[in-house]
């Protein structure tokens, strides 16, 4: 089996919150990660979803150390990033990139793709100015763009192309992980096929781990090994992809699965579907126990009580609810 | 009678860099109490059929430059202001698509779903206020009574929605027109709000024309389904009709592209190229510069849309001809 690439123990990122005008006080945080544990396997696609406001994002800045962590350790290759010194960071960021959601706020206006693109590849010293422009050409082709486009700015392409240019710029340190957040959300969908399409292809090619977070399952289920569900700054289910969108155990996961439409109306019309009452809690003050018990159908007044751990239940699966075996 | 009749609807928006064809002869009728989907990608034209029916095209730089809207006898394009603002929140509603910009942040909750009610109804405030409470209720909002009163921004994207909704719907209108309201939303809240969108529906009996970009959404909810792209109408079909049959090469790309309905570990079908500039003309069909089965005859003149059986029609003159196979579309790219 191959070593893990990303480990990450009982991460918890929260944000404090402070009123006042002149004296500011601490009055609470907004818990956005709360005690997130996981191993990503090199050259995995680890699907990562769940509703705005759970926490996937910031679990995704927390990985990059974009934001700092309030506990725990996230960990690549044996190195722990929270304690790593200036210049271990600066090479590990060599091996940890990103793709973010909107690829019109991503790239500068100001810079032309060349420059975009060359960046990375002189900061870190990987070529010299002279060995810039095969680079960069190189990059253009791998993401199928022309390289004659390279002294364009980014206004200049459209939404696909631009997270084409996106993509470029992340692999140009060729790293190790890649995080992706919410890649494809913003383009249509023949465009997001394509992006799709890309992505899954470069993780073939390059070996490379990504981290794919989406809130759409059926993108996430097409191109993830693995799917982590998050509700509320923990993981509720983890495993296979199709094991768990297609046969999920957490009552959270199944009425997320039931509520995507699916675009077959003889389907659609006649399938009971889950509708979860109220929208997600607030996580600067989670219910007590399972976050999840006030929208839960199948919520007993034991899920108060205690916050219910990650326990197997089959094949390389793990769900978060105490009530598993009963709900079959 | 059709409630809404769209005939040959073009408007284009007139800039420095030219003219941008948005809808580009669009042709439609609505039923009373029918729902209507209309489906495409971003620059489709799609929103802005809605927004010139409902008379929310700037001009300039828009210019509707033919076309009427035929609502109960009155012409929505070309009836004078007064009657257009008889008609429109009040007969005619919409709901947009971003529940956060759409409602007024510095008025209450209470005076935007009266509006409508003192505007086109003889009406007190005090009863005015009472019915917009009915209709929070009706939409879902528990606590009503409180929180009507509140400020938009003391509600969740999903809430704010429901009150955009109940703010639609308190005059009960014959014709709704929603421009992907559940676009902005997680999953779980957009089921609740389609089931009251639904329900609504059936309650007061309106007609709703539903725009969206997710054929999931148009399954689930319309009676019809029209595809636009280019600014133009593709193919128009009963629901179940345009998924398990469609004709037109572009529904069929479109339905193949969706990840769910594609096995996994493969290559996803893709539309190869981009969508269409509308900045210029297209003389022939829209789709044709990226169609597999693209002809001379395709690109020398822009096809009708015509009826192949009741309900459904296309613009694809070579799927009409009998001259290709669209089924096995998604089929052969997929090995290839």
């Amino acid at each position: 089996m191959p070593e893990n690439i990303l480990e990450l123990r009982e991460v918890r990122t929260h944000f404090p919150i402070h009123t006042g005008f002149l004296v500011k006080k601490h009055t609470g945080s907004v818990k956005a990660v709360d005690g997130v544990t996981l191993s990503v396997r090199q050259g995995e696609v680890l699907g990562l979803v769940g509703e705005s406001g759970c926490g996937k994002s910031t679990l995704a800045r927390t990985i990059l150390q974009l934001v700092p962590t309030t506990g725990g350790t996230v960990s690549l290759n044996g190195l722990n990033l929270a304690t790593a010194s200036r210049t271990e960071l600066l090479l590990c960021r060599r091996d940890l990139q990103m793709i973010f959601q909107d690829p019109y706020a991503s790239l500068n206006p100001r810079m032309t793709v060349h420059a975009a693109l060359s960046e990375p590849l002189l900061v870190h010293g990987i070529c010299t100015r002279a060995e810039v422009q095969g680079h960069v050409d190189e990059l253009m082709r791998l993401v199928g763009l022309a390289p004659r486009f390279a002294r364009k700015y980014p206004h200049e392409f459209s939404g696909g192309q631009r997270q084409r240019i996106a993509i470029a710029r992340a692999l140009a340190l060729k790293p190790k992980v890649v995080v992706a957040d919410e890649p494809v959300s913003a383009l249509d969908v023949s465009i997001q096929a394509q992006i799709l399409n890309l992505l899954s292809q470069l993780c073939r090619e390059m070996n490379l781990t990504l981290i794919f977070i989406a809130h759409d399952l059926s993108v996430v289920r097409h191109i993830s090994d693995r799917v982590a569900v998050m509700y509320l700054g923990k993981i509720v289910e983890l495993g296979p992809a199709a094991q768990v969108i297609d046969n999920p155990r957490h009552p959270y996961t199944r009425a997320l699965v039931s509520a995507i439409p699916v675009p077959d109306p003889a389907v659609e019309r006649n399938r009971q579907r889950i509708v979860l009452a109220g929208d997600p809690p607030s996580p600067i003050d989670p219910p007590s126990g399972c976050a999840f018990h006030p929208r839960c159908p199948h919520a007993i007044e034991r899920c108060k009580a205690a916050v219910p751990a990650l326990v197997p239940c089959g094949a390389s699966r793990e769900a978060a609810c105490i009530r598993l075996d009963e709900l079959g | 009678m059709p409630l809404l009749t769209v005939t040959d609807l073009r408007t284009h928006f007139h800039t420095r860099n030219g003219v941008y064809r948005a809808v580009d002869g669009v042709s439609f009728s609505v039923e009373r109490g029918e729902t209507l989907g209309i489906v495409g990608e971003s620059g489709s034209g799609k929103s802005v059929t809605c927004y010139s029916i409902m008379g929310l095209i700037p001009q300039p730089p828009g210019r509707i430059e033919s076309g009427s809207a035929m609502f109960d006898g009155v012409d929505l394009l070309r009836c004078s202001p007064a009657v257009a603002r008889s008609i429109r929140g009040k007969r005619v509603s919409m709901i947009f698509q971003d529940p956060m910009t759409s409602l007024n942040p510095y008025l209450r909750v209470s005076e935007q779903v009266i509006e409508p009610l003192l505007i086109h109804q003889d009406i007190s405030r005090k009863d005015a206020l009472a019915r917009a409470l009915e209709m929070m209720e009706a939409v879902g909002i528990n606590d009503a009574a409180r929180r009507i009163h509140f400020y938009p921004h003391e509600f969740s994207g999903g809430m704010r929605q429901r009150v955009m909704i109940a703010m639609a719907l308190v005059t009960h209108p014959e014709l709704l027109i929603a421009d992907e309201p559940t676009t902005a939303l997680d999953v779980t809240v957009q089921a609740q709000i389609l089931d009251l969108i639904r329900r609504l529906q059936r309650e007061l009996g309106m007609a709703v024309i539903f725009v969206t970009h997710d054929l999931g959404v148009v399954a689930g909810l319309c009676d019809n389904v029209q595809v636009m792209y280019g600014g133009r109408i593709m193919e128009t079909a009963d629901a179940a009709t345009l998924f398990k049959a469609p004709r037109h090469p572009y529904t069929r790309a479109l339905q193949r592209s969706i990840p769910a309905l594609q096995p996994k570990g493969q290559d996803l079908f893709t539309i190869p190229g981009l969508p269409p500039d509308v900045s210029k003309a297209i003389p022939g069909c829209a789709f044709a510069p990226r169609c597999p089965f693209v002809a001379d005859a395709c690109l020398a003149r822009r096809p009708e849309l015509e009826e192949v059986s009741a309900g459904h029609a296309h613009s694809c003159i070579r799927a009409r001809a009998g001259e290709i196979d669209v089924d096995a579309m998604g089929t052969k790219a997929a090995h290839a």
